[in-house]
């Protein structure tokens, strides 16, 4: 097992509870889709795993790794291992695209040579050659900014490749994108999974690309797992239980699918 | 309910006139002001200005002297200015919702950059003058304090618009705190940084002649001087200098400002 998580649960404040008892593992290789309403806790989950937002209590064993237990310094290599993708890019806008790929490389470095932004020549080429497969060649020297939505979330994905991870945590990758470049980046990543050999482990919204694309599904609602297993034995039962009263639309989808 | 609601803003808005009016009648019959002679004065202040405060030719052999002391504060304005921004944008990164390191941190960073902004440059120079006396020195820090307090407050502004997104991405990957600083606060503030100290420099050379007359040093000296020695025209000309020099600078700086952003 590649990670581990064991009654994870997340409190903020007094009287939100995001997360209850959360408990799976995912092996690696594996494409793991996370799916739920809003306000599920999704966010929130993946986020505790490279403890961007800090579990209340529970167990999360990365890689072989206590995530939880870890200092700083044990953390920092934790994290270079995880590579993350965001529904927003956050990508520094007024840097270039090969500048922000290079940024992943930043958990290798001392604070001198991150603060100064050295990179090593094998650094720059690898960062070329990753932007070459996600198809971004021309666009290497032009500024972040200037790139569309799709481009965006594939230098954000260059950026997490660079990292050499063993896992890509997605949160909500293709939420802002339309459904061209939300098909491009949906096959990179299934692709960077299969052929890479990278665990995939993303939260998404739109219940028909988590069936096509996973290996495994694992439905979220109020903070609890209430589904984990296989896309072909999600019944519309269970969709039901996962995304409570929002199912109505999402029937339609999945009608779809049956019949496709 | 919406008649009760312009209702209110009418009443309102008739209340926070009735108390300006007020106030200002108060003050004036606290300061024995003469309305009507504060008026009437006007036009004389304008005839006599027409009169005696404009240059003429032997002021204009005053104008190397001059141009030398201009030059003596922009120097010092620019240099107040620069390096009051690098203690600024520390004490902002330090004092930042997005980048502080804790809320104690915050608070003591945010706080002393409050009392430096609220204490004005001239009083700088008062209080400063005890220290130092009148030299360039004084000038010099009355300028560095009143613009650290300043840039601090808009470099803390500047990093808390800026969206964390970037912050986040950087922390994932496992980047150390000052990397993330270098890598993703910085190059992304950097034309609000810019900015703001252009515009420290164009008001550090204003309150400058200001700094001059209490400290003794610079352009404002050079007023004083001519000024007290009831030499008008010549302190006319000081006064068309700095103006000239702020205009030419305002527009270098916009030209940057163009630029950069
Ligand atoms: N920083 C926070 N402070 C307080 N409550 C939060 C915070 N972040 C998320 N929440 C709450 O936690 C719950 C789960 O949020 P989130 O993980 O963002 O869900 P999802 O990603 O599935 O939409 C929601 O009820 C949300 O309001
Ligand atoms: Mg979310």
């Amino acid at each position: 097992m590649l990670l581990e998580l064991r009654q994870v649960s997340k409190q903020y404040g007094m009287n939100t509870k995001a997360l209850s008892d959360i408990d799976f593992s995912v092996k690696e290789g594996e494409f793991v889709s996370i799916i739920g309403p809003s306000g599920a806790g999704k966010s929130t989950l993946l986020r505790c795993i490279n403890r961007m937002i800090e579990a209340s209590n529970g167990e999360i064993i990365f890689d072989g790794a206590n995530v939880l237990g870890s200092n700083k310094k044990e953390l920092k290599m934790i994290r270079r291992k995880i590579g993350m993708i965001f529904q927003h890019y956050n990508l520094v806008n007024r840097l270039s695209v090969i500048e922000n790929v290079l940024h992943g490389r930043l958990g290798y470095k001392s604070t001198i040579a991150g603060v100064l932004g050295l990179y090593q020549e094998e650094e720059k080429e690898q960062a070329v050659k990753l932007l070459q497969i996600l198809g971004l060649e021309d666009q290497i020297y032009k500024r972040a900014d200037q790139l569309s939505g799709g481009q965006k979330q594939r230098v954000g994905i260059a950026r997490a490749l660079i990292q050499s991870p063993k896992m890509l945590l997605c949160d909500e990758p293709i939420a802002s994108l339309d459904p061209n470049a939300s098909k491009i980046i949906m096959d990179h990543l299934r692709s960077i999974s299969t052929k890479m050999g990278i665990t995939i482990l993303i939260n998404l919204h739109q219940v028909e690309v988590a069936l096509k694309y996973s290996d495994r599904i694992i439905g979220v609602n109020q903070g609890r797992v209430v589904y984990n297993g296989s896309p072909d034995d999600l019944t519309e039962e269970q969709i039901h239980n996962i995304y409570g009263s929002e199912v109505g639309e999402l029937i339609l989808d999945l009608g779809g699918k049956h019949a496709g | 309910m919406q008649g009760d609601l312009f209702a209110k803003k009418r009443r309102d808005s008739l209340v926070f006139f009735a108390l300006l009016i007020a106030i200002t009648c108060v003050s004036i019959v606290i300061t024995k002001y003469d309305v009507e002679k504060g008026f009437t004065s006007i036009p004389k202040a304008i005839s006599w200005a027409f009169s005696n405060f404009y240059p003429n030719e032997k002021s204009l052999e005053k104008l190397p002297d001059i141009l030398l002391k201009l030059k003596e504060t922009v120097l010092i304005s620019v240099a107040a200015a620069s390096v009051a921004s690098l203690f600024a944008l520390l004490f902002a990164i330090f004092g930042s919702e997005t980048t502080g390191i804790n809320g104690f941190m915050r608070k003591i960073t945010r706080g002393i950059a409050t009392l430096f902004r609220n204490i004005d440059v001239s009083a700088w120079a008062m209080i400063l003058l005890f220290s130092f006396g009148q030299s360039a020195l004084t000038g010099y820090f009355a300028l560095f304090f009143g613009s650290f307090g300043f840039l601090t407050r808009a470099f803390t502004e500047a990093i808390d618009e800026i969206s964390s997104s970037s912050v986040e991405a950087l922390q994932a990957t496992g980047a150390s705190y000052f990397a993330i600083i270098f890598q993703s606060v910085i190059p992304t503030c950097l034309p609000q940084i810019i900015s703001w100290v252009l515009f420290m420099i164009e008001t550090n050379i204003r309150s400058a002649t200001l700094v001059g007359i209490l400290t003794g040093t610079g352009i404002g000296f050079a007023f004083n001087l001519y000024y007290k020695n009831l030499n008008y025209h010549t302190a006319s000309l000081v006064v068309i200098v700095v103006v000239v020099a702020i205009m030419i600078i305002e527009n270098l700086s916009n030209y940057i400002r163009r630029v950069i952003l």
